[in-house]
């Protein structure tokens, strides 16, 4: 295949410093539809994982008759191997917040709520302080905009959206049924956009530079930049903002400690790349899509440890509400334990990726459906370390 | 009234009584006490005017939102994949160690809990784990005795 290689290059707009405010006023002064214009313009999708068109997101509930709507900051960052929402709310706090103010200005919202991971509550007091002056400025401009913070406790289903909807009204957080979808009927059933931290702080930067800047990064299917969560067996593990769609040959390059055997792309919920495939594969919606983690193994791991760590956070993680997902979870760690130990034929992998097959078809919600993610690519590129 | 009844109804004016004020009120109860006594949930349910069956369905969901009794700090080790690599196991063991626990369990003197979590968002600075709400990391079974040998004489 000839794909035109996309070579590594650093982007510095999440953590560059913007004057928000100065952004904001003029954002405010603006037509909403041009603002919004911009957002569907530069081809922005979400960070979270999902890669939804944030413009459309924030058109299909702008459109929403309701008075009563809400933005929500996804802020539960929990996907192992993700730590980027953590630094750029340290750093750059209020380009999140003015994120959020943009969108509640575009849909119509009055309220905006950070929902914080439980892991991360020792920054609340850094951002309470910028909370404040933010809801300040508001309201002295006259814009009936306030944002609050809520905290999780532990539990990783809650970043999915509806179950983080569930767990902001006070209840177990586990995930609704869709349709309905966030921009009909999200938190308290009212029009709600839900965006991944990083996504906001794009769409601050979009108002600020325009939308080509960004829409000249990038590739056709995956616009802009991407933050990264580098972690594993790398000399240089750390947090970086690169040009969105380079291969993972060229991503280990740069990153890898020169023996890197596979690149686990997205988390335990992504796809294990092996090293056969680094040069075909691309970072993005086109390829492997990621919310930003990115770990790397190289030849003294052993990925029989990797999957059943994985496994083992998500029969953990799982909200047990329905049965492919409870079960499968269960089934799988136990599954590779027994073909590992030799109480199962090599041939029962077969039927545990069957079984990830159905988990895929039959569960809930997007926990449930993408344990095949990593369980299929892993078992299936490193079939031996499974059974010696 | 009683002390439980005391702390509920400070948290119940501060957040409110509907069941959005539920995760805040339990979320506030965890920082005081460190743990969920059937007491207090139940006394946020009269208070609430919910269901004790809600309060406890809610509580136990949630995996920092303690049931059991909890020492004053509580230590959460980071477990998943790359604190795993970056020798997560010998840390655990010097916290045993030291503290004569193992994982689930709290010291005699009510001062420690030691517990595992999944990804607590460190990867890159591995291995990780947090007391309370406080993140440390880039641990060494030296540095993690420095830690706990300050929280046990200081703290
Ligand atoms: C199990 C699960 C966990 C998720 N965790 C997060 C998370 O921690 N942060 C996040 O932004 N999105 C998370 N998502 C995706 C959200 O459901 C949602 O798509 C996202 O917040 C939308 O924002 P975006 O369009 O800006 O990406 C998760 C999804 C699933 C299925
Ligand atoms: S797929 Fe898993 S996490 Fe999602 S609703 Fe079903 S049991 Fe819960």
């Amino acid at each position: 295949m000839n794909i035109p290689e996309k070579q590594l290059k650093r982007v510095d707009l999440i953590f560059a410093e913007t004057e928000v405010y100065e952004t904001l006023e003029i954002a405010f002064k603006r037509d909403k539809q041009e603002v919004l214009n911009e957002i569907l313009e530069s081809g922005l999708r979400g960070r979270g994982g999902a890669g939804f068109p944030t413009g459309l997101k924030w058109k299909f509930t702008a459109e929403q008759p309701s008075e009563e709507k809400y933005v929500i900051c996804n802020a539960d960052e929990g996907e192992p191997g993700t730590f980027k929402d953590r630094e750029i709310l340290t750093r750059v706090p209020l380009k999140v917040l003015g994120g959020m103010a943009i969108c509640g200005h575009i849909i119509g919202a009055k309220e905006g709520y950070l929902y914080l991971r439980g892991e991360y509550r020792y920054l609340v007091a850094h951002l309470d302080t910028y909370l404040n002056s933010f809801n300040d400025w508001l309201k002295k401009h006259g814009i009936d905009f306030t944002i609050y913070i809520r905290m999780g406790s532990g539990a990783y289903i809650c970043g999915e959206e509806s179950a983080l909807f569930e767990s902001m009204e006070g209840k177990r957080g586990e995930p609704r049924n869709k349709p309905p979808y966030p921009t009909v009927a999200g938190f308290r059933n009212k029009p709600t956009v839900i965006n991944n931290v990083e996504t906001l702080v794009y769409a601050t930067v979009i108002c600020k530079y325009g939308a080509s800047l960004f829409k000249n990064l990038g590739t056709f299917d995956s616009r802009g930049s991407k933050v990264f969560s580098v972690s594993g067996d790398t000399p240089v593990a750390g947090i970086y903002e690169l040009d969105f769609g380079m291969t993972v040959e060229r991503f280990v390059e740069e990153f890898g400690d020169g023996d890197t055997k596979a690149v686990q792309v997205g988390g335990a919920s992504g796809f294990c790349v092996p090293r056969k495939k680094f040069k075909e594969t691309i970072i993005g919606f086109e390829g492997v899509p990621t919310g930003g983690s990115m770990k790397l193994f190289n030849s003294s791991r052993s990925m029989y440890n990797v999957l059943h760590n994985y496994l083992d956070f998500f029969h953990e993680e799982s909200c047990g509400q329905c049965t492919p997902c409870r079960i499968g979870c269960q089934q799988l760690l136990h599954g590779i334990e027994a073909v590992k130990k030799g109480e199962k034929s090599t041939a029962y992998l077969i039927t545990l990726l069957k079984l990830a097959e159905t988990m895929k078809i039959a569960s809930k919600c997007g926990l449930g459906q993408s344990v095949g993610n990593s369980f299929k690519s892993i078992v299936e590129n490193f079939k031996e370390e499974m059974i010696y | 009234m009683t002390e439980v009844q005391e702390l509920v109804r400070s948290l119940t004016d501060r957040h409110g009584r509907t069941r959005e004020s539920l995760l805040p009120i339990l979320q506030g109860v965890v920082a005081k006490e460190s743990y969920l006594s059937d007491t207090v949930m139940t006394e946020i349910a009269k208070q609430l005017d919910i269901s004790a069956a809600q309060v406890f369905g809610t509580a136990t969901f949630y995996s920092f939102l303690d049931t059991e009794p909890r020492g004053k700090y509580v230590i959460r080790i980071c477990k998943t994949i790359t604190c795993d690599m970056h020798g997560k196991r010998q840390i655990a063991k010097a916290i045993e160690d030291l503290l004569k626990i193992k994982a689930g369990e709290t010291t005699t003197n009510k001062k420690f809990t030691l517990l595992e979590a999944n990804c607590l968002g460190w990867c890159h600075e591995a291995p990780a784990m947090l007391i309370n709400d406080t993140p440390y990391t880039k641990l060494t079974p030296e540095k993690v005795l420095e830690i706990l040998t300050d929280y046990m004489q200081n703290k």
